[in-house]
């Protein structure tokens, strides 16, 4: 079979996702568009450290013991990894509802709330669901179309639904939700464990070298050391002060929103459901439970609409049969496209299939709504 | 001369007897008539479960009792996915303990149920939805909002071949095929 020319490079999801987030390394990493102040973060945790391997830990790595590098080293490493993971990782987005979705969910408030006659404003779409004897409502959200689960919010930021939404943080450049919180949280208990270990040994390294050579000629061989420990002492009194509430909502099993909002708290209001009323549990659940991946499946393939139009016009036959053998995806395009007229093939490339990986049988290749199948594997099947 | 057949997924299910509608048949002769959507049930938190409610639109298509069994199956598997217990705790801690590096050779327990609910779901469509002219749809693919259940209408019977599907004049005779 003689193969087309390679078709121009496969759209993946992640190009027409809505929304206001930044994408990289082909959708693999998931950020805010501001990331200013991300950088920021960076730069001053990557700053110290360095400046506090270089000057401080020599000296007290002879002087004192040769694990208080090794430490601060562990605790760093720890601080960057949590840190690019809560920066990177999707919070827990909830896809927006597709056309069909949205239509049927819009009977049903109409059928529920009657038709508005025009000019009137719409009343507010709210659902009352009870859980554990509670009544809890559910919003509508009318950039999403969806009625969003409990917990979750619409960030007016990066203009998305997220589950278990908590609040969008500026320093890590993401929003913090369902699916990134426990790193976050980690990220800003291990920075905390790292300023108060930077700032305890700078104070140590100071009094130390004082005693040797006095105090101003100390600062004056390592005035990287006036610097770290006015880092330090600022970020102590926010960061610390952060993980102290963090702590204090994960205990409770609550959000930043919740919190804010005083959801769960007032005589007249509901008790947080969620919570197990166990500590421990609490805390346990929010770190150590069960992780959902990610829905967005960014790096799915999208159906390439150019190929489309193009073989449309083509008469079906053989030479449609290379394209498709060339490059599976974009040929299958067109032929489910070809098809769309009975409005048929779109929802049927929708078979059931996980997005997840592609590790299953060849014979059984994974459809997302947009990937289709090599032809290769229904060649067997294709009729002549 | 057929342009591939569009065919996805199911391997094999080309229906010669015709009696039965094959996912690849269903696409090919049928015309989406209609979606329904199953929405997620909340009364239990926020576990993902469906609602077992049977939606009236399927009255005529399928047995009340195959679709709630469907739904209570795919909520048994999202209850075992999110289950807080021992393992995932342990799987959890040991992920913190590496820094969730592990994760990236490691695949979670949730993505493994995934994985099951996906076979599960291809295979109630070739054994009862597709027969009846019914397709499932993962709620993976949804943002897991809801079970889309696509209900197709027969038109194999008028034996129109405008239908352009697919595979030319075999189109027809595909369709004849696959028809009753």
């Amino acid at each position: 079979m003689s193969v087309m020319v390679a078709r121009k490079k496969v759209v993946r999801k992640w190009e027409k996702l809505p929304g206001r987030n930044t994408f990289c390394c082909d959708g693999r990493i998931m950020m805010a568009r501001q990331k200013g102040i991300f950088y920021l973060t960076l730069f001053l945790i990557l700053g110290t450290c360095a400046l506090f391997f270089a000057f401080e830990c020599r000296y007290l790595a002879v002087q004192l013991s040769p694990a208080i590098p090794v430490f601060a080293a562990v605790l760093f490493l720890f601080a960057m990894a949590t840190l690019l993971r809560t920066s990177f990782s999707d919070p827990g987005v909830i896809p927006r509802a597709l056309p069909d979705e949205a239509a049927f969910i819009e009977m049903e408030i109409e059928a529920t709330n009657g038709t508005v006659p025009q000019g009137q404003r719409p009343p507010p779409r709210i659902k009352n669901f009870q859980i554990n004897n509670q009544i809890v409502k559910l919003k509508y959200c009318y950039t999403c179309k969806i009625f969003r689960p409990p917990r979750a919010s619409h960030c007016s930021i990066c203009d998305n639904c997220v589950e278990r939404f908590d609040h969008h943080c500026p320093w890590v450049g993401n929003c913090v939700g369902k699916r990134n919180y426990r790193y976050f949280y980690l990220f800003i208990l291990s920075l905390s464990l790292l300023t108060i270990y930077i700032f305890t040994f700078n104070i140590v390294y100071v009094a130390l070298k004082s005693l040797k050579i006095g105090f101003l000629n100390t600062l004056k061989e390592t005035p990287g050391t006036v610097l770290e420990v006015l880092i330090c002492f600022f970020t102590l009194w926010s960061v610390v002060g952060l993980t102290g509430f963090h702590t204090f909502l994960v205990a409770l099993n609550q959000t930043t929103n919740e919190d804010i909002k005083g959801s769960w708290t007032g005589k007249n209001r509901v008790q947080n459901p969620y919570s197990h009323g166990n500590i421990v549990k609490n805390c346990c659940e929010v770190l150590c439970g069960p992780l959902p991946p990610s829905v967005l499946d960014r790096r799915g393939i999208l159906q390439q609409e150019e190929s489309t139009a193009q073989e449309e016009s083509c008469p079906r036959g053989p030479s449609t049969q290379e394209p498709t053998a060339a490059q599976g995806p974009g040929g299958q395009a067109e032929e489910s496209s070809a098809q769309q007229k009975d409005g048929s093939l779109p929802h049927l490339s929708a078979v059931p299939a996980p997005s997840l990986s592609n590790a299953e049988m060849p014979e059984e290749k994974q459809l997302t709504s947009g990937e289709l199948p090599v032809p290769s594997q229904d060649a067997g099947q294709a009729e002549h | 001369m057929g342009a591939a057949s569009s065919a996805v997924g199911t391997s094999g299910t080309a229906s010669q007897g015709g009696m039965v509608h094959s996912l690849q048949e269903l696409r090919r002769s049928a015309s989406l008539a209609t979606k329904v959507f199953v929405q997620r049930d909340y009364s239990d938190g926020t576990t993902c479960q469906f609602q077992t409610k049977f939606p009236p639109e399927l009255e005529s298509r399928i047995e009340r009792q195959l679709f709630e069994e469907t739904v209570k199956t795919l909520n048994g598997f999202y209850a075992e996915a999110e289950k807080i217990g021992g393992s995932s705790y342990l799987e959890g801690c040991l992920a913190c303990a590496t820094a969730y590096f592990i994760f990236l050779c490691m695949e979670t327990h949730y993505e493994k149920v995934l994985k099951k609910i996906s076979k599960y779901i291809q295979e109630q469509n070739e054994k009862i939805y597709a027969p009846r002219g019914l397709l499932l749809t993962d709620p993976l693919e949804r943002g897991m909002r809801v079970i889309e259940i696509s209900i197709y209408e027969d038109r194999c019977s008028s034996g129109s071949s405008s239908s352009g599907s697919s595979s030319s004049s075999s189109g027809g005779g595909g369709g004849g095929a696959g028809g009753r």
